[in-house]
């Protein structure tokens, strides 16, 4: 601060305070929700104070079907599909990423420009462009509701293939042509050399990532017709179709909490590496 | 682009770059070009028989009246969540800029919206202006306003743009944060020397500095509201009342998906892919014509 | 140990050639050192026995063996970088130890090697540490025992001591100089500082844009220096250049003054003459119009121009010499003290 406004100070703290306020209000209000029984959240006006059935919401959200009387796959269950499709998004973008970086940066081959380019075009054909015909790619090759459908389809990755090339490209060229005369073999290098160099920005990259595929909606929504692949992203949308007949909004907003909660978890522990990462790719 | 000195080898390369090539060439490159076609062939209401007509379905498209508003709802959709979401970050970032300590407490507690699904955001924001329960409309009630976006388009409009502002405040507060904290304290010293008081020191010093960053932020917010509101619009409205809502996003996928008109949809596709690279040739220039400080 | 022998090397980029025809032998147990102005082609040339470049043209022998198509880790080389090239997430012991690794060495071995190679450089006490928490010398230690621990015929350096500081430059100069004698290994030093050069080196061979300037050792080089280019970099001060001619055995400088010789040439040319050899001598026919006073302390430099000329001449005078600029001052200079090149192609030419 450049000079000593004790007015203005306390407006800054004041106007700050009121932003975090307007940020965290949905978020409040879902708490909220999920702490009341559900006779209560069909009474106006709805609370603005947490009730106390926070625990038994939670029980019969997280083991039971969500709401009572639908055929949905157990919470827990969701949680655990939305899991391995953000772990295996997360991991397989960065795997391939950082194999195809290696190559581009590191060797000269025939066509090595075709190849990046390529992987270039993909940053211009987001999901959403292409959804039917990659739909019927996907169909034809038998993955509808698998894993595998749900992630590979989507880690196709230009951004972090761009990020890991320039990583590779601020490393001076003197590591490689040590680890060449020290008789490293590429894959030697690519894992004794060039990994652990790029520690921090695989960890960014995966808070990212991590992110981004926990709350994929549409692809999943898409590709997963049996219920026991629903991830609890999806969920929340066939819990509203739900709620026009019979609104349990304590368990709808539970439900809410519990799917918000690893990412935003993520972000705050990580906030560091979080910064970094949407910094780097983004650039 | 290269390294000095590179690794000698036939194969290993090709094996390294086979991964993500695949993928993109079946999930991404054939994908697309299917769409492609697709958007040059009309199929008959069986799906009996299809028809190459060239630019028929284009044509269609474009003095299509509901194909035409929905590009201009999407217009105005994407303008008023940039500028919401912006405004309202850039002013949180002005302030926290001036603390000296707690500028990351405040940090943290601004940036994690980013981390909640779109849809999920939708959720909260349905639920809190829901028309017979919601808090929202219930104080609007007091004030003799009747809330209630399943009727009103403009209501219904209003709570996707707030939905999808809120989710953004946080990646725009991130950027506009740290855009203001490179900027060096000796200019700042010096206008403040210069005799500039603070708020006229934002808008002299601080925002011109900051301009690089806001245009970037508008490219990124314009691709956002475009193509990562699906999950908003889906809960929220589902393109309701009477198609107020629907984005061209929503449109691809309700006529391909709900009402199976490939060509049309496919059509719809390729427009979208046409905006998307002009977005990202935007984007990469901006890149080039970086400002540094 | 081995000899090392580059037979008609050649350089291209694309369609630029950067060295030309480049041939020496290099003895056993011998320290050379490749000096050069940036962009010569010296350390280009050291990349290409390290194997870092490929061979456009010529043959490069390590002992007898032909290595122009051998990985780098295949000629038993060992090389020591300009920003030492430490592997920044590996302690000092691991750093050392990695190549041994690679080669697939017991733990014992590997062990054995790293501590002797850290009790010759002194670097016991940091084996544990990360290259980040070393000062600039210490680094470059740990990449000196990098090199050593490989136990390699062949020690390459490119330009080791320039990111150091003057002072530490003279000692890693010559902790370097006695711990290649002491091991006995082949080197090949790049620099671009003619005194590191003249230090360090058993032999020069100095290059000027790719071609091979003069190739001895560095008494050679500073008697008999082949070109006008060897002459102007190896010395400091470097040698005042005149335009002269000879005239029946004589040579004419281009203000008249007459040097007595023996030539039998008869032909325009450039002399050479060193500083440290003009002689103040009140009889000398060489007169300086002096125009500044450098006083080292050791000796002092007399700057000016030749009498009636305006060539730039500058003279080394021991002790403390102060007079007022613009004051003509005398010198002489010995016949065998004169260096005559060819005026058109700059070589040597011999009285």
């Amino acid at each position: 601060m450049v000079e000593n406004r004790p007015i203005l100070n306390i407006v800054t703290h004041l106007v700050l305070i009121l932003g975090v306020a307007i940020v965290a209000l949905p978020i409040w209000i879902t708490f909220v929700a999920s702490t009341h029984e559900e006779t209560r959240m069909l009474q106006a006006p709805l609370p603005l104070l947490p009730g106390g059935f926070f625990v038994e919401n939670f029980k019969q959200t997280f083991f039971g079907s969500g709401l009572s009387g639908s055929q949905s796959a157990p919470v827990w269950r969701m949680l655990l599909n939305s899991l391995s499709m953000a772990l295996m998004i997360a991991f397989g973008k960065i795997s391939i990423s950082l194999l195809s970086a290696f190559a581009i940066v590191y060797f000269k081959f025939p066509f090595r420009m075709g190849f990046f380019w390529m992987i270039f075009i993909t940053l211009m054909l987001p999901v959403e462009v292409r959804i039917l015909p990659t739909f019927e790619v996907v169909a034809d090759l038998g993955l509808l509701n698998s894993y595998w459908g749900l992630s590979v389809p989507l880690i196709a990755s230009a951004t972090a293939t761009f990020m890991f090339r320039q990583v590779f490209l601020t490393i001076p060229d003197e590591m490689l042509e040590s680890a060449r005369i020290d008789g490293a073999k590429p894959m030697q290098f690519f894992w004794d050399i060039l990994l652990p160099l790029s520690r921090t920005n695989i960890a960014a990259l995966f808070v990212i990532l991590f992110i981004y595929g926990w709350n994929q909606y549409l692809w999943p929504l898409l590709i997963t017709t049996d219920t026991d692949m629903t991830t609890i992203v999806m969920s929340i949308k066939q819990m509203l179709e739900a709620a026009e007949q019979s609104p349990q909004w304590n368990i709808i907003m539970m439900t809410a909490l519990l799917a918000m909660l690893p990412p935003v978890f993520v972000v705050v522990a990580m906030q560091k590496l979080f910064v970094k990462g949407l910094t780097e790719t983004d650039k | 682009m290269l390294k000095r000195v590179h690794f000698q080898s036939s194969i290993l390369p090709y094996l390294l770059v086979a991964p993500q090539i695949v993928i993109t060439l079946v999930f991404f490159i054939w994908p697309a070009s299917q769409a492609v076609y697709q958007s040059f062939l009309i199929e008959d209401a069986f799906g009996l028989s299809t028809e190459f007509v060239w630019f028929e379905n284009f044509e269609y498209l474009f003095g299509d009246e509901l194909y035409l508003d929905s590009f201009l709802r999407t217009l105005f959709f994407s303008a008023a969540v940039a500028f919401m979401s912006m405004s309202f970050a850039l002013i949180l970032a002005g302030f926290a800029d001036r603390v000296v300590r707690g500028a990351t407490t405040y940090r943290t507690l601004l940036i994690w919206p980013y981390a909640v699904a779109p849809v999920l955001a939708g959720a909260l924001w349905v639920f809190m202006f829901n028309p017979t329960l919601g808090i929202f409309p219930y104080f609007l009630g007091f004030l003799g306003y009747d809330w209630n976006h399943y009727l009103n388009g403009n209501q219904a409009m209003l709570l996707v743009i707030m939905a999808a502002a809120w989710k953004q405040v946080a990646y725009n507060f991130l950027f506009y944060l740290a855009a203001m904290q490179a900027i060096p304290r000796s200019i700042i010293e010096a206008g403040a020397i210069d005799g500039a008081r603070p708020l006229r020191r934002f808008w002299t010093l601080i925002f011109p500095l900051v301009s690089p960053t806001t245009f970037f932020l508008l490219v990124i917010n314009a691709v956002y509201a475009f193509f990562d509101t699906f999950g908003i619009i889906h809960a929220v409205t589902q393109g309701g009342p009477a198609n107020s809502t629907t984005i061209l996003v929503y449109k691809v996928f309700n006529d391909g998906f709900v009402g199976l008109d490939l060509g049309g949809s496919a059509a719809q596709s390729v427009i979208l892919m046409f905006l998307v690279i002009v977005m990202t040739f935007i984007q990469f220039r901006y890149i080039e014509n970086k400002v540094e400080y | 140990m081995a000899s090392i022998v580059l037979k008609d090397l050649v350089k291209n980029y694309g369609k630029v050639e950067v060295l030309h025809k480049v041939t020496g032998q290099f003895e056993d147990g011998e320290f050379i050192v490749i000096v050069g102005p940036s962009g010569c082609g010296k350390s280009t040339l050291l990349r290409m026995v390290a194997g870092l470049e490929t061979v456009s043209g010529g043959e490069i022998y390590i002992g007898d063996k032909l290595v122009n198509d051998l990985e780098p880790a295949d000629r038993d080389i060992a090389m020591v970088f300009q920003n030492y090239a430490l592997y920044p997430h590996m302690s000092v012991r691991e750093n050392m130890a990695y190549g041994l690794k690679i080669r697939k060495l017991s733990k014992v071995e590997i062990n054995k090697r790293v501590d002797e190679a850290a009790d010759i450089l002194e670097i016991k006490d940091y084996l544990d540490r990360k290259p980040r928490q070393l000062s600039g010398g210490q680094r470059q230690r740990v990449a000196m025992g990098r090199a050593i621990v490989r136990d390699p015929q062949v020690f390459l350096f490119d330009e080791p001591l320039s990111n150091l500081d003057a002072k530490l430059r003279v000692q890693m100069r010559l902790e370097i100089r006695k711990l290649q004698r002491r091991l006995g290994v082949t080197s090949i030093y790049v620099t671009h500082d003619q005194v590191e050069a003249m230090t360090l080196g058993d032999r020069l061979m100095v290059l000027n844009g790719g071609y091979v300037e003069q190739f001895g050792t560095p008494i050679d080089l500073y008697d008999r220096p082949a070109s006008v280019f060897v002459a102007g970099f190896i010395g400091s001060p470097a040698m005042n250049f005149l335009k002269a001619k000879t005239i029946g055995g004589n040579v004419e400088l281009s203000n008249g003054t007459r040097l007595k010789t023996n030539t039998k040439l008869d032909l325009d040319l450039t002399l050479g003459i060193r500083p440290e050899h003009l002689v103040a001598d009140p009889n000398g026919v060489i007169e300086l119009e002096t125009e500044m006073f450098e006083q080292l302390g050791a000796t002092t430099l007399v700057h000016g121009r030749l009498a009636g000329s305006g060539e730039q001449l500058v003279a080394s005078m021991p002790g403390h010499v102060a007079q007022e600029p613009g004051s003509i001052m005398k010198f002489g200079a010995n016949a065998d003290a004169l260096h005559m090149f060819d005026a058109a192609s700059g070589k040597r030419l011999e009285q």
